[in-house]
């Protein structure tokens, strides 16, 4: 074990592109994953889930590389991959996926915690029902198999799981969108208090907003397989430069806020020429239609558009509205 | 009749000893969105397809021991005891079942055209009747009249629920009963389909029985609230009551729970809805 790595960035994709035969899903992603908590936003197709499969290293990149630390992922040796799958959990939209349908949450767990490192009975014994509480399980569950648990039970085991082998960073895919609201409140308070007591990074891949703003401090928003904004979580949110973070913000419902309005362009396909967002974009210029936007600096953060200026005046004025 | 189209009085559903709905009273009007809010498990899901006839001894799919009594009553037809002939001309035509996943519920070999020209001609609608009266359901859910070329599976999930809603109004639904229809849409796909929602609610008077787990969604929409658990209804009222002055501890807990962007923090919503009024 080479120890933690100077520099707080655990995990980064460098103009990672990304493809599966011959169609192209992720372009040239860079972004790096850090103590702080990043967002990955984008809507189904966005391409969001195959860079979390390349950032787990379960997906080549075309090009570009992937790198844990310093070290490209390709070039990793056996140990390396070993300590690196150890420092990378995933955690997935679904607990039950995680979990063997035969084995009880003790058994998962403790099974975690063999397979990293040599453990004593007792030890283990001790270790699991410390994770069990560290997830806020109670300890009487140790005996249930996934079909004896609800949904929010099953996905705190996968959690302690993923914790058992003292993860650097753990790589979180919609971990709440298949559970009841209230569950769900509870799971993010379970992350938020993991994330400020240990110091565990995490990459957070969901649709949510609402859950970006409490758990990540960056966030990368993408569409079509790239990213077209990056900033500071907050920024991002209260005043969006790219016309699609936007879009995304101001389809959120919000409680007793206004109804949402149909555009009727939502579902148009990325363009192939230009600006891949310009058919849906409310100030699609000339312009858009013949130059890709290039990745610039605006207001703090990394934005492609053309027309990211006008895009932050809007927002500020629909926010004073 | 006093233009409910939806009138349940006292339903109470088991299955052996166990109760799993029990709703007092559930109105639904012309032009009204009524959406009944609650987790899994709650009976919401239950309570919208009891209005429809759906529930009880099946033997198909084996469900036994389930009992259903009160008054249900849709259109002015008493459900409790209709045939069934007269139960399937009611929600065939009269009012629309919209499920999570509509794909599912079209026929992956034929393309939207001939579902809805089917779809028609068994309501005896042919011809040129038909074909107007299905381009103009087309274009009330803000589609693309090209879309009646593609198969399902060309079409994107908001498409797909916008056609299956469509459908129903080119056969003439008053009520579309709608089972968590946008759960499966991201989000701005989402903002659509509840857009589609509230513009026939107020321009052709539609009315429509929502079923959700999502709070905010359900605020942007519902006109009035049932709050679920457990099988009962903790809590009912206008929508902007209920959500800005939750008096039950577990609609307080499910409001609580609503993730909030930055700029709305739930404090503020109560304000903004104030000072609405104001003006």
């Amino acid at each position: 074990m080479t120890g933690r790595e100077t520099g707080s960035a655990v995990l980064g994709a460098h103009r990672v592109t990304l493809a599966y035969g011959a169609t192209a899903v992720v372009h040239e992603v860079s972004l790096t994953v850090d103590a702080g908590g990043v967002g990955l936003i984008g809507e189904s197709g966005s391409g969001k889930t195959t860079l979390a499969r390349a950032l787990l290293g379960l997906l080549r990149p075309r090009s570009g590389t992937i790198r844990y630390g310093s070290r490209d992922l390709a070039a990793l040796d056996r140990t390396g991959r070993a300590e690196f799958r150890r420092a990378v959990q995933p955690v997935f939209q679904d607990g039950s996926e995680a979990l063997d349908p035969r084995m009880t949450a003790a058994a998962s767990i403790g099974e975690a915690l063999t397979t990293h490192h040599r453990i004593g009975r007792d030890r283990r014994r001790a270790r699991v029902a410390e994770l069990l509480d560290d997830v806020g399980l109670d300890p009487a569950l140790a005996d249930r198999r996934p079909h004896q648990m609800s949904g929010g039970q099953r996905q705190r085991v996968a959690i302690a799981r993923a914790l058992a082998v003292e993860p650097r960073l753990l790589v979180l895919d919609e971990p709440t969108s298949a559970l009841d609201v209230t569950v769900q409140a509870r799971i993010l308070d379970l992350l938020e208090r993991l994330a400020a007591e240990r110091s565990l990074g995490h990459l957070l891949i969901t649709h949510n907003l609402g859950v970006v703003d409490r758990l990540c401090r960056t966030s990368h928003v993408l569409f079509a397989g790239r990213v077209v904004e990056s900033g500071p979580t907050r920024d991002l949110l209260v005043r969006p430069a790219h016309p699609y973070t936007l879009a995304l913000r101001d389809a959120v419902p919000r409680l007793g806020g206004e109804p949402p309005r149909a555009s009727g362009r939502t579902e148009a396909a990325p363009a192939e020429t230009g600006c891949p967002f310009r058919l849906r974009c409310p100030l699609a210029a000339d312009r858009c239609r013949e130059e890709a936007p290039e990745d610039r600096e605006v207001a703090g953060r990394r934005v492609a558009c053309h027309r990211a200026e006008d895009v932050l005046e809007r927002a500020g004025h629909a926010q004073r509205q | 009749m006093d233009g409910e189209l939806i009138r349940v009085r006292d339903l109470v559903v088991r299955i052996g000893d166990r109760v799993i709905a029990s709703v007092p009273e559930l109105d639904v009007g012309a032009g009204e969105c009524v959406a009944i809010v609650g987790e899994s498990g709650s009976g919401k899901t239950t309570t919208l397809l009891s209005v429809l006839g759906l529930v009880g001894d099946d033997r198909e799919t084996g469900a036994r021991d389930v009992d259903i009594s009160g008054e249900i009553a849709v259109c002015g037809v008493d459900v409790m005891t209709a045939g069934p002939g007269e139960l399937r001309r009611i929600r065939g035509s009269r009012a629309a079942l919209v499920m999570q996943s509509p794909q599912a519920a079209l026929n992956p070999t034929m393309r939207l055209g001939t579902l809805m020209r089917r779809a028609l001609a068994r309501h005896g609608v042919k011809g040129v009747a038909g074909r107007s009266r299905a381009a103009e359901a087309v274009k009330a859910v803000l589609l693309d009249p090209e879309i009646m070329r593609r198969y399902p599976h060309q079409v994107s999930g908001g498409q797909a629920q916008r056609f299956a809603i469509a459908i129903a109004l080119a056969l003439g639904a008053e009520i579309v009963l709608a089972d968590e229809p946008t759960s499966a849409l991201d989000v701005t796909v989402q903002a659509e389909v509840v857009a589609v929602l509230r513009r026939l609610r107020d321009e052709r008077g539609l009315a429509v029985l929502l079923v959700s787990h999502d709070l905010a969604l359900v605020s942007t929409i519902a006109d009035r609230v049932l709050v679920m658990r457990d099988g009962a209804v903790v809590e009912s009222g206008p929508a902007a009551e209920v959500f800005d002055r939750p008096r039950d501890a577990y609609t307080r807990e499910l409001v609580a729970a609503v993730p909030a962007l930055p700029e709305f923090h739930a404090s503020e919503v109560g304000e903004t809805a104030r000072a609405k009024e104001e003006l």
